[in-house]
C-alpha cells in the first residue's frame, strides 16, 4: 500500500491551512460560541474560493472537487476548529437537487447555496421520528397546484438564519411508511413557519420547527410524489461523501495538553508529567491516527468510484464513540479544573475541555446514531442478519 | 497513494494463505504447543524462501519489502503459526545493516539456522523470555547500550507460557558487539518488529472474528442462531469496526519504514499497540459469543484469546510502551503534537 498523497493534494492542503489560518480568528470562534454553529463571513470567503461549488459532483455542474481533496479540506476545518455544518448542508443540498430536482429548484436554489448567500437546512427529524427517519408524519396534502403543509420538525438546526429547509413529509399515509414520502425544498419566509430555539446542554442551539398550513407552489417539489425514500436515499449517498466528523479529538488533546503544561502536580511538578495522564494523551493520539487511516480509506475509496458506505459509519462510530470517551479521560485528568465554564470576556480558547465535554454526547447520535451504524456494520461488513430486537 | 494490495501482493496472499491453511492447522499449532515451534513447518517455510524473503539479493534474500513480508505475517498470524518469522527477519535484516560479513548471514537467509530480536534490553547480560528464544541459535539483543548477537547455544525448551510461544532466557553478555552504540539500530529493528507484528495481530483477529460470526450463525438458542441477536451483534460490530482500524494503521506503519518516512517508529509503536488491544478484544468477544464452550480447550477461540495476549506482552508491560511512546511524542520540542 502507499499512503502518500498526491502532490496535488498536499498542495491543496498547504492552500487550505493559509486560508484557515487567516480567517479562522479568535472572533470568528467567539461567533460560533454564540451557539449558532455558523461563521458568514468564513462561509462565504469559502464560497469565494470555490470550495461550495467546487464539491458538487462535475456531472451535475459543479466544479467537482476530488472526494480526496474534499476530506484534506474537512479535516482541516477540523483541525482549527472552523464551523462545517452550514458547508455541508450547502453542499448536500445542492447536490440532491441538481440531481433530482426540477429547473425551477436548481435555477432559484443552487446558485444562491453554492455562492453563501442563502443557507440551508435539514428537516428529516421529527419529535416521534429519528432513527427510525421513514416514520415521519408532516402532511403534505395536494391542493390543486400547490401543497398544504402542516407538521413539525425537530433538530432543525440552522433553520433560524436559513433560507430553505428540505423538508421530508408523508403525502400519502395508507402505504407502507417507505413509499408515502415527498420531499420539498421550504423558503423559511413561508407564511405559516414558525421557528423555536431547542437549545442543548453544549450551548448550541438547534430548532423545532412548526408548519402551520404553508402553502406552497408544486415547483418547490423535490422528486417525485411518493418518492421521497429514493430522495432520501441520495440524500444519505451525499451525505456520507461529505461525511466530516473524523477529527473531533485533536483539539481536544491539544487543548488538555496546554492545561497540562502549565497546571502543578499535586506531588509537585507539572500535570503533563503525570504517567497516567501521558498514557492517556498518547492512547487518544493513537485513536486519532486511527481516525486518519479511516478518513483516508473512505475517500480513496470515494475517489476511486468503490462504494464506501460501510467505511463510512465505521468511521463515524470509532470518531465519535472515541472522541466521547476523550472528553471524559481528560475531564478527569483535570479534576475540578475541568469543572470550571467559560465566562464572558474569557475568549474561545479558555474552558474548552468542559465545552468538549458537553458537546460529545451530541456526536454520537447526530448524523446517524451509533447503534444505527453498528447495525450497518453487523449486516453489510459482517454478513449477519438483520437484528432481532 | 494506493489503498490496496498489488497484484503481486495478492498472489503472495494466495499462495501463503493456502500453504498455511494447509500447513498449520489448529492440530499443528496444539502439537506445537510445548516447545512454541514447529520444525517441521520452519523447514517448510524455508523452502518458500521466507526467512529470507525481505533480506536484499546481493546477500541472498529474495529482495522483498516489509510490505510484501507483512502480507505473509498475516496469514501466518491468522494460522497462528508456531515458528518466530517475524523475529527471524528483522533480526537478520539488522545483523546485515551492522555486519554484513558475519559468518551465520548464509545459513540465516537461507533458513537453516533461526536468528531472533530479544525486544528487551538485557539486564546483566542476561535477556529474559526472548521471543523465539528456545530455538534460536542467533539472538540479537541491546546490553549496556551495544548491540550485540549473542554466542550460548538455544536451550532447545521453552518456559511454559500463556500463549504457548517459543519463549526463553538468553545470554547475551559475552555475545559479539555489532555497535558499540546500538540503540539506533536496536529500536530499527524493533520498530521492523512492531509493524510485522501488528500486522500479524490483526491476522490473528481477523481468524479469530471469523471464528466468532461463524459460530454465532451455527449455534441456535431460543430457536434462533445466537448472531442474530442485536446485543451480539454489536458486540461483534464494536471489534470489527476496530480491527479495520488496526488493519489500516498496520499497514500504514509498514508503508511508513518501507519509504524511509519520519513518523515511522512513531506509527510502528502506535500500529502494535493498537493491534495488540484490537487482537485481544477480537478474540474476547468471539470467545463470549461461544458461550461455554469458548472456554472448552477442543475449541480454537481460546488458543486466539491466549495468543492475543501473549504476542502483545512479549514486548513489555502496554503502559510501558505507551509511556515511552508519550516521551516521544510529547516531547517539549516535538512537532508531532496531535494536530500535526
Amino acid at each position: 500500500m502507499d499512503f502518500s498523497y498526491p502532490a496535488d493534494v498536499e498542495a491543496f492542503r498547504t492552500e487550505v491551512q493559509e486560508f484557515l489560518t487567516e480567517h479562522v480568528t479568535d472572533a470568528v470562534l467567539e461567533e460560533v460560541d454564540t451557539g449558532t454553529v455558523h461563521s458568514d463571513d468564513l462561509h462565504k470567503a469559502m464560497a469565494a474560493k470555490g470550495w461550495l461549488s467546487g464539491a458538487v459532483p462535475t456531472e451535475l455542474g459543479g466544479g467537482g472537487m476530488s472526494p480526496l481533496k474534499m476530506s484534506v479540506l474537512i479535516e482541516e476545518l477540523q483541525l482549527f476548529r472552523a464551523p462545517i455544518d452550514a458547508m455541508g448542508v450547502a453542499i448536500g443540498m445542492a447536490s440532491i437537487i441538481l440531481e433530482l430536482g426540477n429547473d425551477f429548484l436548481k435555477g432559484e436554489v443552487v446558485p444562491r447555496l453554492l455562492s453563501g448567500d442563502a443557507l440551508g437546512a435539514f428537516g428529516y427529524s421529527e419529535p416521534e421520528s429519528g432513527s427510525d427517519v421513514a416514520a415521519a408524519q408532516t402532511k403534505a396534502v395536494r391542493d390543486g397546484d400547490e401543497w398544504v403543509i402542516n407538521g413539525q420538525k425537530m433538530w432543525t438546526t440552522m433553520a433560524h438564519v436559513a433560507d430553505y429547509v428540505i423538508l421530508l413529509t408523508r403525502t400519502n399515509p395508507d402505504v407502507p411508511k417507505h413509499k408515502g414520502l415527498t420531499f420539498f425544498i421550504v423558503p423559511l419566509d413561508s407564511p405559516g413557519i414558525e421557528i423555536q430555539p431547542v437549545w442543548t446542554m453544549g450551548y448550541e442551539r438547534s430548532n423545532a420547527t412548526f408548519y402551520d398550513e404553508v402553502r406552497l407552489d408544486d415547483k418547490w417539489r423535490l422528486g417525485d410524489v411518493d418518492g421521497g425514500w429514493n430522495v432520501m436515499k441520495t440524500a444519505l449517498k451525499f451525505e456520507r461523501g461529505i461525511a466530516g466528523g473524523q477529527f473531533y479529538s485533536p483539539p481536544l488533546i491539544d487543548a488538555t495538553i496546554d492545561w497540562a503544561t502549565d497546571a502543578p502536580a499535586p506531588d509537585g511538578g507539572a500535570m503533563i508529567d503525570d504517567p497516567g495522564l501521558r498514557e492517556s494523551l498518547v492512547r487518544a493520539m493513537i485513536d486519532v491516527e486511527v481516525c486518519r487511516c479511516f478518513a483516508q480509506k473512505t475517500a480513496y475509496l470515494a475517489d476511486t468510484g468503490a462504494p464506501f458506505g460501510v467505511e463510512g459509519s465505521m468511521t463515524k462510530l470509532f470518531a465519535s464513540e472515541t472522541f466521547k470517551k476523550h472528553s471524559h479521560w481528560f475531564m478527569d485528568a483535570m479534576g475540578p479544573d475541568g469543572l470550571v465554564k467559560r465566562v464572558e470576556g474569557d475568549g474561545p480558547h479558555v474552558a474548552f475541555v468542559e465545552e468538549t465535554f458537553r458537546h460529545a454526547p451530541v456526536t454520537t447520535i447526530y448524523g446517524g446514531t451509533s447503534e444505527i451504524n453498528r447495525n450497518m456494520v453487523a449486516e453489510a461488513h459482517l454478513g449477519l442478519p438483520r437484528a432481532r430486537r | 497513494m494506493r489503498l490496496e494490495m498489488t497484484d503481486d501482493e495478492i498472489a503472495v496472499q494466495e499462495v501463503f494463505a493456502g500453504f498455511f491453511a494447509d500447513q498449520c492447522p489448529p492440530d499443528a499449532v496444539r502439537e506445537a504447543a510445548d516447545l512454541g515451534h514447529s520444525p517441521d513447518l520452519w523447514k517448510r517455510l524455508a523452502e518458500m524462501g521466507a526467512p529470507g524473503m525481505a533480506v536484499a539479493v546481493e546477500h541472498g534474500g529474495g529482495g522483498a519489502t516489509l510490505s510484501d513480508l507483512a502480507v505473509v505475517a498475516a496469514e501466518a498470524g491468522r494460522r497462528l503459526a508456531p515458528v518466530p518469522l517475524i523475529e527471524h527477519a528483522v533480526a537478520v535484516r539488522g545483523l546485515i545493516a551492522t555486519d554484513p560479513g558475519h559468518d551465520a548471514v548464509a545459513d540465516l537467509v537461507a533458513g537453516d539456522r533461526i536468528a531472533t530480536l530479544a525486544l528487551r534490553a538485557a539486564i546483566e547480560g542476561e535477556a529474559r523470555l526472548v521471543p523465539g528464544g528456545a530455538v534460536a541459535d542467533v539472538v540479537l539483543g541491546l546490553a549496556d547500550g551495544a548491540l550485540v548477537v549473542g554466542g550460548d547455544a538455544a536451550p532447545g525448551a521453552a518456559q511454559a507460557n500463556t500463549g504457548d510461544l517459543a519463549l526463553a532466557n538468553r545470554t547475551l553478555g559475552d555475545g559479539q558487539t555489532l555497535a558499540a552504540a546500538g540503540e539506533t539500530e536496536w529500536r530499527r529493528m524493533v520498530s521492523e518488529w512492531q509493524a510485522l507484528t501488528a500486522v500479524g495481530l490483526t491476522g490473528l483477529a481477523q481468524e479469530a472474528l471469523s471464528l466468532g460470526t461463524t459460530y454465532a450463525m451455527e449455534r441456535e438458542q431460543f430457536g434462533v442462531p445466537v448472531g442474530s441477536f442485536q446485543a451480539v451483534q454489536h458486540g461483534f460490530a464494536n471489534v470489527a469496526t476496530s480491527l479495520e482500524g488496526a488493519v489500516f494503521l498496520a499497514h500504514k506503519a509498514v508503508w511508513a519504514l518501507d519509504s524511509g518516512n519520519a513518523d515511522a517508529d512513531r506509527l510502528a509503536a502506535m500500529a502494535f499497540l493498537f493491534a495488540g488491544e484490537t487482537a485481544q478484544a477480537c478474540a474476547a468477544a468471539s470467545l463470549q459469543y461461544h458461550g461455554g464452550y469458548g472456554y472448552a480447550e477442543e475449541y480454537d477461540i481460546q488458543l486466539y484469546y491466549r495468543q492475543a495476549k501473549a504476542r502483545t506482552l512479549v514486548l513489555g508491560p502496554p503502559s510501558a510502551e505507551y509511556r515511552r511512546l508519550a516521551d516521544v511524542v510529547l516531547a517539549p520540542d516535538s512537532t508531532e503534537g496531535a494536530a500535526a
